[in-house]
């Protein structure tokens, strides 16, 4: 059904339409309205069977969808950023354990300095801990990848997290095709568990294993991702061929048709990029674009395959691999090891940072101009950054850092009244 | 139970034979389930082996066999699973150190939601994974008043990684990270955590001390505790003969001596509010439980205290005796 509905609210109604049977809640910005809408679809009555949980940390919300999803419930649970960290040693235990719990990710920066804007930093962090990691670019394909995770994850009893951007995504309020209960229905089978907790048939789950069998237990699941490679384009099909809707998939490639220059994303900001892309194809500029939906597993041969050929290309990620610069971008220099194409990595957007237009198509422009170093900054405010090496190289006790950028930048509000 | 004044001779506990069949301990049957095998690879003389056999083959008994237990890591996880072989002939599932109690939450949550409200569900950690890193799950676990009996095995700091100290580890004690040199050897006084009272002031319906010392007790509780639902702690002591310097064949003994110096009281609590506790019999000073362990070494010499340190720990015991009044002369020997 079409309606107008906030991001959020539209994956809560999407999972309570997978029939979750435990979903554990635990408040963090930007994910809270997610479980919000959940509490009130379980309270009210509409999604019946489901215990609701509210749980005292991230760790807990993570370890009770351990326990229920063991016990052979579908388990869902959300968060976003410190609350992923908090949760971090369970998210290795879900996947170690394979169980095929689904976690929405609303992406957000990491602190210190605490920050609850979008960036992907949270998602990077754990990206090898074992989960399968799909990125929304719209609501549209939020609420659809919801719908799609579980039937995944439970194919491959592998946990997978659908990462959407915060408040870009989950605040944002849009048109948005909420599917009909028996489409999902028909889409997704109950959850048949591979292992599970039961009298009936006893089994220990969780036993030590040591380094006569750990290799085989970890390239197991290393396993489960390759055989995700095929799964997730072939659900992305069955999904199209029910719903009508291109969503999820490996890659999405966009006008790359004689590309010179390729910008690389994954998530919402696709949407900006298919406009700059738009805006300079119309002056006849040789651009486009690759979104990448799935991070893990990683689709090193698709994109290789739509970079065939294409000269430059801008690795455009919403995290920093401190001392190293681009995450992503090294994923796609892997991609194209062999082949001599530039990749630059183009860090942008923060601790959410707006990724403005201009300062995008700006930076296209100079890539194809001039040579240029690898790790760029977009929109990186040098003058403050030389203000405060200036001040720390002057004085030992020069204070915090965060509170002193914040002070040489000044109030927000200055230049505006 | 009836109060029974026959001892089997020396060990001042009731022997079966005394008692109506009725009243014999789960293990004395040969319906047990033996819940946790033999051939585990804990140290001979376990307390925390013994407690859980016993703990477990009682809930067993009373859930009708209906139970999926969760299990912190630990000496317990570790000595009953070196797979292929595991001891657990029930459910079992370990997952993280400190997360037992929300794992067994969610445990629970799946049998409500699939229908199974008969199958009942037990977590368990040693006293590390219980009052130090579990704690945060712990309490919401209690506070939610989830349908979860939870053990701790208190056998007193983190055996498992070589004998570290917890917040449980007493006054004095000797371990790997607070070891017996320096003006104050061994752990210091004024610090630690009493778990079953900080459970029994979340009001959940049901919270026991135990120790092997009194495994008909032990059993008499866990079974109680099945009865019950809601959030449910029993916390028991569980001598370790190698992170205590303790011998192997006095296991059991030394567990009794705690009880009866007041050292470790049992007692039972409904709702936050003490309902029973377990008369000592026999008192005996805190020096005998003292001297049969090597982590207490330090404070004798020849058998002496060597300064005020044993009369601090008396005064411990003697406090909890106060508390819990555990000497009631209708019930004690003397
Ligand atoms: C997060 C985490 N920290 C530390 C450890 C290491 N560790 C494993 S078992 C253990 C000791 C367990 O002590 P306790 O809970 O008292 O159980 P015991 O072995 O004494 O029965 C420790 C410290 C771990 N496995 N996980
Ligand atoms: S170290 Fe202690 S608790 Fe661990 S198995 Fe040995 S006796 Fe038991
Ligand atoms: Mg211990």
């Amino acid at each position: 059904m079409l309606k107008q509905t906030e991001g959020s609210h539209a994956v809560a109604e999407a999972v309570a339409l997978c029939r979750p049977e435990v979903i554990c809640a635990y408040p963090i910005t930007p994910q809270t309205h997610i479980v919000e809408g959940l509490g009130e679809l379980v309270k009210s009555g509409q999604l019946q069977n489901c215990e609701y949980i509210n749980v005292e940390s991230e760790f807990a919300a993570l370890s009770v969808a351990i326990g229920a999803s063991a016990a052979g419930a579908r388990a869902y649970t959300a968060t976003s950023s410190q609350g992923l960290l908090f949760m971090a040693e369970a998210v290795y235990n879900a996947s170690g354990l394979g169980l095929p719990i689904v976690m929405t990710l609303g992406n957000r920066a990491i602190g210190a300095p605490i920050n609850i804007w979008n960036d992907h930093s949270d998602a990077m962090a754990l990206r090898d801990a074992g989960w399968i990691q799909l990125f929304a670019e719209t609501n549209q394909e939020a609420v659809d990848l919801h719908i799609q995770a579980f039937r995944l994850a439970e194919i491959l009893s592998c946990p997978v997290m659908v990462c959407v951007d915060g408040f870009i995504l989950t605040h944002a309020v849009e048109r948005i095709d909420v599917p009909e209960q028996a489409e999902v229905d028909a889409f997704l089978p109950a959850y048949e568990p591979i292992q599970v907790l039961d009298p009936k048939d006893p089994v220990s789950i969780g036993a030590m294993v040591g380094p006569e069998a750990f290799m085989e237990v970890r390239y197991l699941e290393h396993h489960k991702q390759m055989r995700a490679l095929d799964l997730i384009p072939e659900l992305a099909a069955e999904f199209k061929a029910m719903f009508g809707r291109e969503s999820g998939g490996l890659v999405r490639p966009y006008r790359l048709e004689d590309a010179e220059t390729v910008v690389v994303a994954m998530g919402s900001v696709n949407g900006t990029i298919k406009d700059v892309i738009d805006d300079r194809r119309a002056e006849g500029d040789k651009v486009g674009a690759l979104s990448i939906c799935s991070f893990r597993p990683f689709p090193l041969e698709e994109v290789r395959a739509h970079l065939l050929g294409v000269r430059r290309i801008v690795v455009l990620e919403k995290s920093l691999a401190v001392g190293l610069g681009g995450v992503l971008a090294s994923h796609v220099r892997m991609a194209l090891r062999g082949r001599a194409q530039l990749v630059y990595t183009l860090i942008a957007g923060l601790g959410g940072r707006p990724i403005l237009k201009k300062s995008l198509s700006a930076f296209l422009s100079k890539v194809e101009t001039e040579p240029h170093a690898d790790v760029h900054f977009l929109d990186l405010k040098n003058d403050v950054v030389e203000r405060e090496l200036v001040r720390a190289s002057q004085q030992r006790r020069s204070g915090p850092t965060a509170e002193n950028v914040l002070k040489h930048i000044g109030s927000p509000m200055a230049g505006l009244v | 139970m009836n109060i029974v004044k026959f001892y089997q001779k020396g060990t001042y506990t009731v022997g079966n034979r005394l008692v109506s069949e009725a009243e014999r301990t789960t293990q004395s049957s040969p319906e047990r389930t033996n819940s946790i095998t033999c051939g585990h690879r804990a140290c001979q003389g376990c307390g925390e082996a013994l407690g859980a056999r016993y703990a477990i083959d009682s809930a067993m008994k009373a859930t009708d066999n209906q139970l999926i237990a969760v299990n912190a890591t630990g000496c317990l996880e570790v000595f009953t699973t070196p797979y292929p072989e595991t001891s657990w002939q029930i459910p079992w599932i370990h997952s993280l150190f400190g997360n037992a109690a929300a794992v067994a939450t969610g445990v629970a949550a799946a049998q409500r939601v699939r229908g199974h409200a008969n199958v009942r569900v037990i977590a368990q950690g040693g006293d590390g994974g219980t009052t130090d890193i579990g704690f945060g799950c712990l309490s919401g676990m209690f506070e939610r008043n989830d349908d979860v009996l939870y053990i701790c095995y208190d056998n007193q700091a983190y055996m498992n990684t070589g004998v570290q100290r917890s917040s449980a580890t007493p006054p004095t004690a000797r371990t790997a990270t607070t070891p017996s040199l320096g003006p104050e050897p061994g752990n210091v006084f004024g610090t630690g955590k009493n778990v079953p009272l900080i459970a029994m002031a979340h009001n959940i319906p049901y919270v026991a001390t135990a120790a092997v010392a009194d495994l008909r007790d032990l059993e008499a509780k866990v079974t109680k505790a099945m009865s019950i639902h809601g959030a449910r702690y029993i916390h028991i002591l569980v001598p370790c003969p190698l992170g205590w310097g303790s011998a192997a064949h006095d296991t059991v003994r030394v567990a009794r001596l705690a009880v009866e110096s007041g050292i470790f009281p049992l007692f039972e609590a409904e709702h936050g509010v003490v309902t029973h506790s377990t008369a000592i019999r026999r008192r005996v000073p805190v020096d005998d439980y003292l001297l049969p362990q090597r982590r207490f070494a330090h404070l004798f010499k020849n058998g002496k205290p060597v300064d005020g340190r044993v009369a601090r720990l008396q005064a411990m015991a003697d406090e909890n005796i106060r508390r819990y009044n555990l000497l009631r002369d209708e019930e004690s020997d003397r």
